[in-house]
């Protein structure tokens, strides 16, 4: 799968949307299953309205997606976002797991004059 | 060498990186300590660092550029907060312009880095925190991840070896 890249306000949002414990918790659970927002709300000690203003922050940066089925509406987890955000921080371990291996070879060598 | 752990925190914008050498400490100290030797790994292999200036003392600085495949230089600096020879250093990690001035519009990050003498030899905790989310993407987008690919490759040979 061709994880396709995210523009710089789009990153802000998401990042922004999961800083909230409430809407991780809402993202980990419509990945599992599509859930309406009903169902969502009785999970949490807050009103359905308050639910329903946290399913709108994760729509509009992309983690979730509205979806009608039958006369419901759900709500489910966009997988392409989640994958685009968190390769933002693979990239940066790659860059360090670079370094780690050419430090390895550097310890490798002897620290003083030619190769004994 | 081993790669303990790695832990990226997207909330706390910090990645966690942990490995063990089979070298002392005090040996370990001057890969981060002796610029010959820290120029030999900083950079990926198609963007080797070369720095021109740095100053191991708390207050003091570095000054640093990468030069890319076709000849394209990126400047950097650091600025170290605190050291404790040959346990803990911490620095500042950012970007400057042409002329080497810091640049406030490219991201910084916040290194740490904890020596821990363990009986193989040391463990080396690395962390890294990004100043904002804006800040780590642009870092990502620039040209420090390129010559990854070869890194990851050189990473593929030593386990398929192990």
């Amino acid at each position: 799968m061709v994880v396709r890249r995210l523009e710089r306000d789009e990153v802000d949002g998401i990042f922004a949307a999961l800083a909230d414990p409430t809407r991780r918790d809402i993202v980990a659970r419509v990945l599992r299953q599509d859930a309406s927002v009903s169902v969502l709300a009785e999970h949490y000690a807050m009103s359905f309205a308050a639910v329903q203003r946290h399913v709108a922050v994760l729509e509009r940066a992309g983690l979730v997606r509205k979806e009608r089925r039958g006369r419901e509406r759900l709500v489910r987890g966009d997988v392409d976002t989640i994958r685009a955000a968190t390769r933002l921080l693979d990239d940066y371990e790659e860059i360090w797991r670079g370094r780690l291996d050419r430090l390895d070879d550097l310890l490798a060598e002897p620290t003083e004059g030619p190769a004994r | 060498m081993t790669i303990v752990s790695s832990k990226q925190d997207p909330e706390a914008l910090t990645f966690v990186i942990v490995a063990e050498f089979a070298a002392p400490p005090s040996r370990v100290w001057q890969v981060w300590a002796d610029p010959r030797q820290l120029e030999r790994w900083w950079g990926p292999p198609t963007w080797p660092a070369t720095f021109e200036q740095h100053d191991v003392v708390a207050g003091g600085g570095s000054r640093y550029y990468m030069t890319g495949p076709d000849g394209e230089k990126a400047r950097g600096w650091w600025r170290f907060v605190s050291l404790d020879e040959p346990r803990y250093l911490e620095f500042e990690d950012g970007f400057s312009d042409e002329s080497g001035r810091p640049n406030p519009q490219m991201p910084t990050i916040r290194g740490r880095v904890e020596l821990e003498e363990i009986s193989a030899g040391t463990r080396m905790t690395v962390t890294s925190q990004f100043a904002t989310v804006e800040q780590m993407e642009q870092l990502v987008q620039m040209g420090m991840v390129e010559g990854m690919t070869q890194a990851m490759g050189q990473i593929d040979d030593v386990l398929a070896a192990s």
